[in-house]
């Protein structure tokens, strides 16, 4: 596989949301507003593409009964990390995001991309399938956080985009299903059928 | 707060599936039939059962700030609760492991209608946010610790069951050839969630 599909194909064709249905949990859970999904979707991107690199690094010294726990050890050390540095920095955002952020751990993306991908291939490419699914993981998360929080609260960022536009005094309404969980299920749903709809093959 | 009131709302409320989208990745890709979704669900609440009041005891001993004073009064305000991820993915991995070997070893019939779930529930993320909800609800004593599992437990266990019994019907309805599967899947889950937000503020 050349290395720039490596790439490209987990942004559409391989995404790990929409065709894989991996790490679905968290892609739910923290896109209510736009903030935590950037700061989660950063993370994970981090996470899978550090593990991916450390794992393909130590591939061959790895006894294949217990490679399970030396992962599991490789990706919970990163998501320490990062727990801490969003702790020192993101203080708000890390307390919003609770237990998911511990739950990266757990995330199959992380998971599948180390047991498919990273077990058997060398670092770069390695690095760089780590890239490409956290990244095709992100647009997902993005979009959600965009959507819902644009219609749920009205606001992008914090900012009151719909407020400026005045659209509050012509009797628009914040349509707060959108913050709600049940919607994220209802919308990843959507936007599978439209993803599905343009690539004929992936139907079932 | 009393056990019964714990119970219930770690069901009906607090649904893992419903409420916080944990452990979607084998609800979606084990919800195919009724049988094995049964078998799965009954092996998630048996590990959440033992891992939460291990990891419980854990947290209280040795992890939480200040837990340690029981050592001697020199250690009192040792905080090692950074290293609680790593340390419940620990408890959680071995004890799947253990399961695994004791239910092969005393129950032949059970292991094989179980096996091939039995280790995938170490990365179920419904079992590691177990733990972690646990951790951070401030649960008073294991009683209702345990308490909380086995209803977190139940509640999983209900929502793979309905979503199963519901994917087996739709197999005969006529749904758009991209929307097929994973699709109306997610829409599903989203509608059964809009009907569990109803025991919203439901209190015994």
């Amino acid at each position: 596989m050349k290395n720039f599909d490596l790439i490209k194909l987990p942004f559409s064709k391989e995404n790990p949301i929409l065709v894989q249905v991996l790490g679905v949990c968290s892609c739910l859970a923290v896109t209510a507003q736009l903030k935590p999904a950037v700061v989660m979707a950063l993370s994970v991107t981090v996470v899978v593409v550090l593990a991916n690199v450390i794992v393909s690094l130590l591939r061959n010294t790895i006894p294949p009964r217990i490679r399970i726990i030396v992962q599991l050890v490789v990706v919970s050390t990163l998501v320490v990390l990062v727990d801490q540095v969003l702790k020192a920095y993101v203080y708000d955002v890390s307390k919003q995001l609770s237990v998911f952020v511990g739950l990266i751990i757990t995330n199959c993306i992380v998971m599948g991309r180390l047991e498919a991908f990273a077990m058997v291939q060398k670092p770069w490419a390695s690095f760089l399938d780590g890239l490409g699914n956290g990244i095709g993981y992100s647009v997902i998360l993005i979009v959600l956080g965009f959507v819902r929080e644009l219609f749920g609260s009205g606001t992008l960022w914090g900012y009151p985009v719909m407020e400026k536009l005045g659209l509050y005094s012509i009797g628009y309404e914040n349509n707060g299903l959108m913050i709600m969980p049940p919607m994220a299920l209802i919308l990843v749903g959507l936007i599978i059928w439209w993803h599905r709809s343009k690539n004929k093959d992936l139907c079932e | 707060m009393d056990y019964i009131n714990i119970f219930i709302k770690s069901i009906f409320v607090d649904n893992m599936i419903f409420a916080f989208f944990l452990g979607m990745c084998s609800y979606l890709a084990v919800s195919k039939t009724v049988k094995t979704s049964a078998g799965l669900g009954i092996a998630v609440t048996f590990v959440l059962l033992i891992t939460v009041p291990i990891n419980y005891l854990l947290n209280k001993y040795f992890l939480a700030e200040g837990a340690l004073a029981w050592i001697s009064p020199s250690l009192a305000d040792v905080d090692l609760s950074f290293l609680s991820l790593i340390m419940f993915i620990a408890v959680i991995a071995a004890i799947v492991q253990m399961v695994e070997m004791v239910v092969e070893k005393f129950s032949p019939a059970l292991y094989n209608s179980l096996g091939i779930f039995l280790p995938l529930i170490a990365v179920n993320c419904a079992v590691m946010s177990g733990s972690l909800f646990m951790q951070e609800r401030g649960y008073a004593n294991i009683g209702e610790a345990s308490v909380f599992a086995l209803g977190s437990g139940i509640g999983w266990f209900l929502a793979i069951v309905a979503i199963a019994a519901i994917r087996e019907k739709l197999r005969y309805s006529h749904i758009p050839p991209a929307l097929r599967g994973v699709g109306i899947t997610f829409i599903i889950t989203g509608l059964m969630g809009l009907a569990f937000m109803s025991f919203m503020g439901f209190k015994l």
